[in-house]
């Protein structure tokens, strides 16, 4: 696996977007902002959509597990680059995280319908490359590329 | 199916969004939020007993035709705001989900 690294080569535009922790009456706000974006550069729908699921993911990710965190979106000529980086509190076994049912979501979470230990897999699949990087008590920074 | 058809004929209440000419092409009926992000298609039907606002950014994010809430559960007045300011159109009914399912596919949606 590539390691994470903020490439800023080619960039035509950056978004940044601060996601606070426990934040669930707006969840979802920062993705719906990238699309919208995203949709007036006239960016094909089904690559819009992977990137709606991409960012969706990871804001959701970043309101029930994260101490807060960011998304920020280099929009490139041949690609959208999606990095997700947190202030904590990282993943203990990132493989664990990564299989599909696996979700250590609260029940208050779980309630409202998150926590179906889809995010993550979800994420993968829709990115034409994708890199976690977890240290526990550190955090975790996630980068998602999506290619036109 | 056009989504006023549901309103016209079957009764289903109008909760909020002006999109009533949608067509309904898909159907889905799931309430974890990322089991829909993965399996929902654009133009759906999604039944859900969810109503808290964030399946507002999903049916949006995912371009559904509408969110159908199912056996008269309620929906706050600021949810129907939030649906209303994000164009987003939701139905309820006091029917369950094999029924909703029923009068779909009856239309023509398989």
């Amino acid at each position: 696996m590539n390691s994470y690294f903020k490439n800023e080569e080619n960039l035509a535009m950056k978004l940044h977007y601060d996601i606070l922790k426990d934040d669930f009456s707006r969840a979802g706000e920062a993705s719906s902002k990238i699309k919208n974006m995203l949709r007036q550069l006239a960016i094909d729908a089904n690559i819009l959509r992977r990137i709606a699921i991409a960012t969706y993911e990871a804001e959701i990710n970043l309101v029930i597990h994260s101490m807060g965190g960011t998304i920020e979106v280099f929009i490139k000529p041949e690609c959208v680059e999606i990095y997700i980086e947190d202030q904590g509190p990282g993943i203990e076994n990132v493989e664990l995280a990564m299989t599909k049912g696996y979700s250590t979501a609260t029940n208050v979470a779980r309630e409202m319908g998150f926590g179906a230990g889809m995010g993550l897999p979800n994420m993968e699949k829709v990115s034409d490359e994708f890199v976690i990087e977890s240290t526990l008590n550190v955090g975790t920074n996630i980068k998602m590329v999506v290619n036109y | 199916m056009q989504v006023k058809t549901l309103i016209e004929n079957h009764g289903f209440s109008h909760l909020s969004g002006n999109d009533l000419d949608r067509e309904i092409s898909n159907v889905y009926s799931c309430d974890l939020l990322s089991w829909v992000m993965a399996k929902g298609k654009h133009d759906t039907a999604w039944i859900t007993v969810q109503t808290h606002n964030n399946i507002l950014a999903v049916a949006s994010l995912l371009e559904f035709a509408c969110i159908i809430i199912p056996e008269n559960i309620s929906v706050e007045q600021e949810i129907i705001d939030k649906a209303n300011e994000q164009g987003v159109v939701m139905l309820s009914t006091q029917l369950e989900v094999f029924e909703i399912f029923k009068i779909l596919y009856e239309a023509g949606i398989k």
